[in-house]
């Protein structure tokens, strides 16, 4: 193919060895960077966190010591594990039903394109790229039950305040606001590209058929949205289930622990007590529980995918 | 009514729905304007002004909060902070990724994409636990090369995901006409192939640095005094007893700002960062 240039016949330098090297094995070559990078900062710091999970240690004391499935015992007696998965289930299970609702109700709004639409879609996503920290915290303000504008909006209407943040029963559904606030944006975004790509004969057959605008979407949209749907909460439940920023900026999980997600909590026992090796349990435990989940919706989505 | 409707049928149910569109509109614009104009309000109230009930929503503006957060809290040295290490991970991120992007688009290597599904999966926290262990062995709390380091564990998934579907538009026979006129592989990469992807190139960069900029987590524990990052400055604004609020709405509105502006100009591509792919099979 390649016509033998004269350099070749000399001594072949360093340099064009890597290049006809890189040349031959592209496919080795350029993901391997990234690939040991990824390693490096990924894979075994996830090994470390497994060993600790088997381990006793207060960072700073000594060294690890393997105590076996003791951590994992220990899981069943600690009440703030079951509070944690409580208030995990609570704010999750509401934050992303609310989530993907609304997230399609404003998708299907916006698929009818309409003078405007385009700005009103900029500034209603203005939320997801906000930095979370800096809008929970005026959250938190607003949020405040005597002196805060929600409050004062909200009687000034004539309709009763609430104590949002400041007491147990509240507070999970306030910062149930806050995160679908910040992230329904999302959703919709994913499901409004899901609208877009869907095909257009079932919508003429219907349409011919004499379907109305509900039937149409109840028989023909949703079904067909459904694998996106689903890929959509998949993808929203990655960091909902692990919320962090939100929770410990508005209430770092109380009054009391009626905020403390299992997630927090673990972060609490491994930077709060510095208990390395319950804190890597636990964290253990948040993974299998977001995987199983995801495996669990997985299978949904490849379901009603062949549909 | 039915007669009126029958006669003018078309245009009424037009500027009926119309309306019912732009009802719709201010909903949907109405609770983000209002955070980012309270945030905005709270940064130029004095503390007093922020803590007196009725809240206020008329008042004389005062730009001293901003003096305040650049004067006393130090706040131009968090901003250049942040604006390093989002650099340096966006950077990285870009040099790494982008052949790992390319050779996954061309080769059809879908395995390296569980690699990067694992480490979106897995909590934060179980990095940083091991991180914050081997940095304190190594003496690489509060540096810049500990926060760049974890950043990439965010930022480096992201833009090979965004990357690999701009480089499976860009045409092979592009390349096999470079290569038959005898460019090297890393040649015809350079020359021909970033080039044509440029768009996307500039997309991921603003993106892989909006995220490194909003991260909170890995900072908190790892920054310290000297590399201490936006959102750890302004959340330490509430830590020591007594709440500024003031201060907290000028920094928040300096903090969230920059990354509003980026984010418009990417808000199409934004959510393929965050899919991974997941809507194209």
């Amino acid at each position: 193919m390649r016509t033998v240039p004269a350099e070749t016949t000399r001594m072949k330098t360093a340099a064009s060895k890597i290049s006809s090297f890189v040349d031959r094995r592209q496919a080795l070559v350029y993901p391997a960077p990234a690939v040991i990078g990824l390693f490096l900062i990924v894979v075994i710091p996830i090994g470390y966190n497994l060993y600790l999970a088997f381990t006793k240690w207060t960072i700073g004391l000594g060294d690890p010591r393997f105590i076996g499935i003791d951590n994992f015992i220990e899981l069943f007696r600690d009440d703030r594990v079951l509070n944690g998965l409580k208030v995990m289930i609570y704010f999750s299970g509401l934050s992303l039903t609310l989530e993907l609702v609304l997230g399609l109700l404003i998708a299907l709004y916006f698929h009818r394109e309409f003078k405007g639409s385009e700005i009103v879609q900029a500034i209603y996503i203005f939320p997801f790229a906000a930095t979370p920290v800096a809008v929970a915290l005026i959250w938190r303000i607003m949020l405040n039950p005597e002196i805060g504008v929600l409050n004062y909006l909200l009687t000034s209407i004539g309709l009763p305040g609430s104590l949002w943040i400041s007491s147990a029963a509240t507070v999970v559904p306030a910062l149930v606001m806050v995160d679908v606030w910040k992230w329904t944006p999302m959703i919709t975004l994913i499901v409004l590209a899901g609208l877009k790509s869907l095909p257009n004969d079932p919508y003429e057959a219907a349409r011919i058929d004499g379907a109305n605008t509900l039937q149409i979407f109840w028989y023909i949209t949703l079904p067909l949205i459904r694998p996106v749907l689903i890929a959509a909460l998949m993808l929203r439940s990655l960091d909902n289930l692990k919320e962090f920023d939100i929770i410990y900026t508005i209430t770092q999980g109380g009054p009391g622990v009626a905020s403390e997600t299992l997630y927090l909590y673990s972060y609490k026992v491994a930077f709060g007590f510095f208990k390395a090796g319950y804190g890597s349990a636990l964290m253990v435990v948040v993974f299998l529980i977001v995987l199983v989940f995801n495996v669990v919706m997985n299978r949904m989505r490849l379901s009603a995918q062949d549909i | 009514m039915g007669m009126f409707f029958m006669a003018n049928g078309s245009r009424i149910t037009k500027l009926f729905r119309s309306t019912l569109f732009y009802i719709g509109a201010v909903a949907l614009c109405l609770p983000p304007v209002f955070v980012f104009v309270w945030m905005i309000l709270t940064g130029l109230k004095t503390g007093v002004q922020n803590i007196s009930y009725p809240p206020q929503f008329i008042f004389s503006p005062t730009l001293e909060n901003f003096r305040a957060v650049f004067a006393q809290y130090n706040f131009f040295k968090y901003l250049m902070n942040s604006l390093i290490v989002a650099s340096l991970a966006t950077g990285l991120s870009l040099l790494l990724g982008l052949p790992a992007a390319y050779s996954i688009a061309k080769y059809r290597q879908g395995r390296i994409g569980v690699l990067i599904l694992v480490a979106r999966m897995t909590p934060f926290v179980s990095y940083l636990l091991p991180w914050y262990i081997i940095f304190r062995y190594l003496n690489l709390i509060d540096t810049y090369t500990a926060l760049t380091i974890t950043h990439l564990i965010i930022t480096l998934p992201m833009v090979i995901w965004l990357m690999i579907s701009f480089f499976e538009s860009v045409p092979a026979e592009l390349e096999d006409a470079a290569m038959i006129d005898g460019c090297s592989s890393l040649q015809s990469f350079r020359i021909i192939v970033l080039p044509l992807v440029r768009n996307g190139i500039a997309t991921s960069a603003i993106i892989s640095f909006i995220f490194s900029w909003n991260q909170f987590l890995f900072s908190l524990i790892l920054s310290g005094p000297k590399t201490k990052t936006v959102p750890v400055a302004v959340y330490n604004f509430i830590s020591y007893g007594k709440i500024d609020w003031a201060g907290i709405g000028a920094a928040a509105t300096l903090i969230v700002l920059p990354v509003s502006i980026f984010a418009f100009f990417v808000r199409k591509s934004i959510v393929q960062g965050l899919t991974m792919g997941a809507l194209k099979d």
